[in-house]
């Protein structure tokens, strides 16, 4: 008896059911967003229930107290406060409070200080608490192009956790020349939604300068674009990473018709050109020259060592609008608002545990 | 127009659904029927009601003219004629259309004592394009979910629609209906290459008149065992085909209905489940 065709039979049953019951499908009622004129089909649609879980869980943490602008300045009253010096004894007092709530609920002070010598560097977590606030500042100051008024505090990021849980890192392939080497393809790629899309495509367009510069202007080939369709495919990368960093779809920045045309897209793609510079600079300005400080383990470095980066997901986490566009800034305009101090030491000198003041 | 001498026989009284003898007559080669009557009435006002629209448009170029939806904001609630009201009329006017062209063939097959497989296979066709503008629609809570009447628009919205999922290649259901339509066109020709082969199979040589025998399905069905071992047969073929096509509309159908409704990520992450099967993960 020959089994073949039975065994096929049921593998392919099994694998129909597993899709249909593996799968979690949404059910209306359905939101959706009208982005371009009615029936050109530009609609971002979500799961109602979805919808409403994303808005329950993106709600933005009060301020612990008012703060008190008056009074003697930070600097005068403690130590080793390069960033922060400006801030009155009040404003400093409560944005340490905000800022173990946003990023060590659990560990409190002890994951930043030696809490017998609070002024010490010798915990690296200081060092680098310290350069990211001069991130959030740069990014409030610099990138109103791309956070505009809301701005960003960190937890945009964090969300409680200390290394915040949305970032990404060099993800392992094959080298080339080596056994299974596959150009970055044909996996389903961690950080391109799941595609088979090159999967470190990220490092070309937010960590290099890489522009995306593969749309053909002419209805045929004159031989003017000469970009590969592995170029190609790596923007797409990119653009998966947008649209499942953002909760988004293509026409949400795009009219399919034409890509390319800026005067057919929506404003929103604006907003996104500057986003993807504002990421670059945030990894090759912050995040790199911050990869000595860190320890080497997988919880602070990806599995080839670099530092883990920021991508849109880092404060969009699933929506538009980081926290459906609710700013914090009114409570953090002194702290986070303006820039301070914008000094950058030279992190390879830096021996935890022994380093009293970074830069010294 | 004449009627050649074996037609008067099959044009038979009655079969009607609806009307009885009132509409139970030709004009020239066509019956009409009370569904004649529906559908031209449904046809030139939708037509008109087209016309109409392009009249107010911003342009009488063909290729540009569109009767778009309402905006989402109207839900499904009727909109003012110029703002999508006229895409609602004439939807309902090319269903009402649509719908009397299939009870007229009903009605034609009652007559001639025939199975109702014609109107079976076309109501597929019904059925995709009522996903398209009704079912679709009401799921998502707004008539603006419905495709644009026009050359252009309608495939700047089929493009936007897909991308919306992100990659609609990877909607399971649309690689089964792309399939099925490619396997139609696929048993299409070869069914009627097939037949063509058998029915004129040419001369025997170059420089004679001198034809081969017209061959019978016993020919066609040894091609087929030689090819690939089994033929479906003379009726099977027909089968086949039709089973093909059906599952073309059919799944194009599903495949739209369930972006949005009961899918509202990218397609390609789907496909989690199979990252996700206990085998590997």
């Amino acid at each position: 008896m020959n089994f073949a065709l039975p065994m096929a039979a049921g593998a392919a049953a099994l694998l129909g059911i597993a899709s249909f019951v593996g799968v979690d499908w949404d059910a209306p009622p359905v939101e959706t967003e009208q982005v371009g004129y009615r029936g050109t089909g530009m609609y971002v649609t979500k799961d109602a229930a979805e919808a409403q879980a994303g808005r329950d869980a993106n709600v933005v943490p009060e301020s612990p107290w008012e703060p008190d602008p008056e009074g003697d300045r930070a600097r005068d009253v403690y130590e080793n406060v390069p960033v922060l010096g400006h801030l009155s004894d009040d404003q400093f007092t409560q944005f340490m409070a905000s800022i173990t709530e946003w990023v060590s609920p659990e560990a409190g002070c002890e994951y930043c200080h030696n809490v017998e010598n609070m002024a010490s560097d010798e915990v690296y977590t200081k060092v680098v608490a310290r350069r990211m606030i001069q991130m959030n500042q740069a990014i409030n100051v610099n990138w109103t192009a791309h956070v505009g008024e809301t701005g960003v505090t960190c937890y945009t990021c964090h969300r409680g956790n200390p290394v915040p849980k949305e970032v990404w890192y060099r993800d392992i392939e094959p080298q080339p020349a080596s056994r299974g080497y596959r150009d970055g393809q044909n996996v389903a790629g961690i950080f391109t939604g799941n595609t088979s899309l090159p999967q470190n495509a990220l490092e070309d367009y937010l960590l290099g300068n890489k522009e995306i510069r593969v749309h053909a202007d002419t209805a045929l080939p004159m031989g003017t674009q000469t970009a590969t369709t592995k170029e190609t495919e790596s923007t797409w990368a990119l653009m998966m990473h947008m649209s499942e960093s953002l909760g988004a779809n293509c026409v949400s920045c795009h009219n399919s018709r034409a890509f390319n045309d800026w005067d057919q897209s929506p404003p929103q793609r604006v907003t996104a050109w500057h986003g993807i510079r504002m990421a670059r600079q945030l990894n090759t300005d912050y995040m790199v020259g911050l990869t000595p400080i860190f320890p080497d383990d997988e919880m602070h470095l990806g599995p080839q060592g670099d530092v883990l980066k920021v991508g849109c997901n880092s404060c969009h986490q699933g929506v538009q609008k980081p926290l459906y566009g609710v700013s914090m800034m009114g409570d953090y305009a002194a702290s986070l608002g303006e820039l301070s101090d914008t000094e950058v030491p030279d992190y390879s000198t830096y021996v935890p545990g022994v380093t009293q003041v970074m830069g010294e | 127009m004449a009627l050649l001498s074996f037609e008067r026989k099959y044009r038979v009284r009655g079969g009607t659904l609806l009307g009885g003898d009132l509409f139970d007559f030709w004009i020239g080669p066509f019956y009409v029927g009370f569904f004649g009557i529906t559908g031209l009435f449904f046809t030139v006002l939708g037509t008109a009601l087209v016309i109409y629209g392009a009249a107010i448009g911003p342009t009488w170029n063909i290729w540009r003219i569109s009767i778009a939806p309402p905006d989402l904001s109207y839900g499904l609630a009727l909109a003012p004629l110029a703002e999508g009201g006229l895409w609602q009329i004439i939807t309902i006017c090319a269903i009402g259309s649509f719908g009397s062209w299939a009870l007229r063939e009903v009605e034609i097959c009652r007559k001639l004592g025939m199975g109702l497989h014609v109107p079976f296979a076309f109501s597929f066709a019904v059925f995709a394009y009522v996903t398209l503008v009704v079912i679709r629609p009401v799921l998502l809570g707004a008539w603006g979910h419905g495709f644009p009447y026009g050359i252009f628009s309608h495939l700047d919205w089929v493009s936007n629609v897909g991308y919306q999922y992100l990659h609609f290649h990877y909607n399971p259901a649309h690689m089964l209906a792309v399939t099925f339509f490619f396997t139609t066109t696929m048993a299409l020709s070869l069914h009627g290459g097939l037949i063509l082969s058998a029915a004129n199979p040419g001369r025997k040589s170059g420089w004679t008149n001198d034809l081969h025998e017209v061959k019978t399905p016993e020919y066609e069905d040894t091609f087929f065992r030689d090819t690939i071992g089994y033929s479906v047969g003379t009726l099977g073929i027909h089968r086949v085909g039709l089973l093909l096509a059906l599952n073309a509309g059919f799944w194009s159908a599903v495949c739209i209905v369930i972006s949005g409704p009961f899918w509202n990520e990218g397609w390609p992450q789907w496909w989690a489940w199979w990252l996700n099967l206990p085998i590997w993960s």
